[in-house]
């Protein structure tokens, strides 16, 4: 046993390190040390928690205490009454926002209740940056299995019986996959790991890198031996330093330990990755944009067939994986399919990242078996909707999906419930919004997104777009015409029949399915009716002038204690009259 | 020392357990037995650090890996400093003073391996009750 009596656990997530947890760390180090305790208490910088909304985080072992919100300030205090006295500090536990407790150990807290992690295991419990914490934890003991008791053949078997999916959106059956890049003829193949996480909202693949690296890069191992791949490449985007970094620190390790190189545990199975920086591109998520940006070329989609099973990377059969898939791997391999198999729904198995963010107490990574409820997720796990606003729509499967409303609520989420219902699983973005959101303009939002990121290469896509967002932004500027809607719909059809890669053919959904289920929201647009306006009652207003205070058009006007009065044709609807008026005098229409 | 059998790895990976056993034991929620050590002021002064020491290395020789020592404030009862509780599950929590090195021990290996208690150690409260 080592003499460290407590360890500190520090998240060392992109969130948390946005909000100083380095720093934290440091202070720590230093703090212990001026007290020569630095063989006592180790610090540990890990992965992500998932609850980013609370970070950062720090936890304290083995007295498994889960402070939340940490700030540099807060360090010298934990040192002292914690750490030294043994005394838990109140104010930096988690509040449960239901029951207003305070909550001092992860497992009692909603958020982490429902939750079942495959995919994010590791994550935030071991120190990514250090290979022995992964072994300490099995890892690379599936690929050991694998390459010393397994035929290639077995292991496609024992994926495709799993049952596991593209968790990149597609949902195509990985060991199919697999399969099929195995059965294409050639000695020259290639295992690429899809990191170029696209979806605005969605940040679970970033956090398995960072958190985690060493269980993709054994997963893509077992993977390019069950296909005869030797070579792996892993396209990731520039803009996620942290993953990049840690990714390289890992294959480093892994390496030395000849888990990758030449001759791997001894079985005459070479395979080595590399690491391909994209730039960024929306597009590029799909995998034959993402295999010309590979080889040098513009990031640009082409038809399928033929498959990159068959001809992808250099012409050559490659396999396509995103990030979250290969996570699942190494546990279906210990586990067994059987395992893996039983949870989850009839058509999907085991379980799903969602990135939940939007009007939603417990923002955050969480992982769910496939079939749990979106109520579920917002209501238990998410602590429902924050202000005690009421629930309006969720979306999911970001500019690619569309929204959902109450009536679906609970439906068990699983690949074809979500499509049946008019979104997607996508990547598991999920962002959440209250009756205080413009249905219209979040649709203007996705779609201003999916025009800029169209590559441009066909025409339905380029144009289509382009059009559409037009015509939303005459709308919202109260310009537009009823028959604006119908060329919305029209073109949207369109658009969806006649693009050419995944990108074109979903960017329309955000557009349809808000029409669909708030129609009444774009015909007032159409009519040119201002969406909101705000009015002061009169005989509720004290006239404290607070609301004349934050208006920034300063359409409020009224003397000091009278009943004040807003010009309504100047009103932009900002809602800070509403926020900050302590009488309930102002009312929304 | 590159690894070229699953025997090596698991060498490996049980040298590196040590590494993650406070953590392991920290989330484990079930059948673990917790020995709280009172570690404020005037635990320390009495001597808990190097009961707490010992208990580590108690609980290292036994092999125990369902024992997690936490360490806590002051319960008042600084006269009988240094005080260890012991809380296994579904049992009442047992509360003992003058916990030496030796007493240490001897709550691993009577206490909690053969279920003797050390009767001239006793005190009548708990962490949890007092």
């Amino acid at each position: 046993m080592s003499n460290f009596t407590r360890q500190v656990m520090v998240c060392g997530g992109t969130g948390c390190i946005a909000s100083e947890s380095d720093v934290i760390i440091d202070r720590f180090r230093e703090g212990l040390a001026s007290l020569g305790l630095e063989g006592e208490v180790q610090v540990l910088k890990t992965g992500c928690f998932g609850f980013c909304g609370q970070g950062p985080i720090v936890k304290i072992h083995p007295d498994n205490v889960f402070y939340v919100k940490v700030t540099p300030a807060d360090v010298s205090e934990i040192i002292q009454e914690h750490l030294i006295k043994g005394r838990r500090i109140e104010r930096l536990l988690f509040t449960d926002p239901k029951t207003q407790i305070r909550l001092e150990k992860h497992e009692k807290m909603e958020f982490y209740q429902k939750q079942y992690r495959i995919a994010l295991r590791n994550c935030g419990f071991i120190n990514p940056e250090d290979i022995e914490e992964y072994i300490a934890f099995n890892g690379y003991e599936a690929l050991g299995i694998v390459l010393s008791e397994k035929t290639p053949q077995e292991v496609v078997q024992i994926v495709k019986d799993s049952g596991l999916r593209g968790r990149g959106g597609g949902g195509f059956s990985t060991g199919l996959k697999w399969e099929l890049a195995a059965k294409s003829p050639g000695n020259e193949k290639y295992i690429i790991c899809n990191a170029d996480e696209g979806d605005p909202g969605a940040f679970m693949d970033r956090s398995i890198l960072e958190g985690d690296p060493h269980s993709v890069l054994e997963a893509m191992a077992i993977g390019g031996y069950a296909m005869g791949a030797n070579h792996g490449m892993i396209y990731i985007r520039a803009e996620y330093p942290l993953a990049i970094e840690r990714l390289n620190i890992a294959m480093k390790q892994a390496r030395e330990m000849g888990f990758i190189g030449k001759d791997i545990f001894g079985s005459g199975f070479d395979f080595d990755i590399e690491i391909k920086l994209g730039a960024g591109a929306f597009v590029c998520g799909e995998e034959t944009a993402l295999i010309h940006s590979m080889e040098g070329q513009r990031g640009e989609p082409t038809k399928k067939p033929p498959f990159p099973a068959e001809q992808g990377y250099k012409g050559k059969p490659t396999s396509v994986n995103n990030v979250e898939t290969l996570a699942n791997i190494c546990p279906i391999i210990l586990k067994g399919p059987e395992w893996f198999g039983s949870i989850g729904t009839a058509t999907s198995k085991g379980t799903k990242v969602f990135a939940l963010a939007g009007k939603v107490n417990n923002v955050g990574l969480v992982e769910v078996p496939m079939g749990t409820t979106l109520r579920e997720i917002i209501f238990e796990i998410g602590g429902g909707i924050p202000d005690g606003k009421a629930f309006k729509a969720v979306q999911t499967g970001g500019p690619s999906g569309g929204v959902i409303t109450q009536a679906d609520l609970d439906t068990p989420i699983d690949y074809e419930s979500l499509k049946s219902i008019g979104s997607m699983m996508g990547s598991g973005g999920m962002i959440v919004m209250d009756e205080d959101d413009d249905m219209v303009e979040i649709a203007k939002f996705y779609l201003d997104f999916t025009q800029d990121e169209s590559c441009g290469k066909c025409t339905p896509c380029r144009i289509g777009t382009k059009r559409m967002f037009e015509i939303l932004e005459r709308l919202t500027n109260l310009e537009g015409d009823p028959e604006d809607l119908e060329k919305l719909q029209d073109l949207g059809r369109m658009i969806k029949d006649s693009a050419l890669c995944g990108l074109g053919q979903t960017a329309p959904n955000p557009v349809l399915s808000t029409m669909k289920y708030f129609p009444e929201e774009y015909e007032a647009y159409a009519r040119r009716e201002k969406k909101t306006t705000y009015a002061i009652d009169s005989e509720k207003c004290i006239g404290c002038t607070a609301c004349v205070r934050v208006c920034p058009v300063n359409c409020i006007t009224g003397s000091v204690k009278e009943p004040h009065v807003i010009d309504e044709t100047v009103c932009i609807a900002c809602g800070a009259c509403y926020d900050v008026c302590r009488f309930d005098a102002v009312v929304k229409p | 020392m590159a690894i070229k059998s699953l025997e090596e790895l698991k060498k490996i990976r049980e040298a590196s357990k040590k590494k993650v056993d406070l953590r392991e034991k920290g989330e484990s929620t079930e059948g673990m037995t917790e020995i709280l050590i009172g570690m404020a002021t005037c635990g320390i002064a009495a001597g808990a650090r190097e009961t707490m020491k010992a208990l580590y290395e108690a609980i290292d020789e036994a092999g125990l890996d369902n024992v997690r020592i936490i360490q806590v404030g002051c319960m008042g009862y600084c006269h009988s400093e240094p005080t260890v509780q012991v809380s296994q599950p579904s049992k009442a929590p047992v509360l003992y003073g003058k916990v030496d090195e030796q007493i240490a021990r001897e709550i691993i290996t009577k206490h909690i391996l053969k279920d003797e208690f050390i009767d001239d150690h006793l005190l009548n409260k708990t962490f949890v009750k007092a």
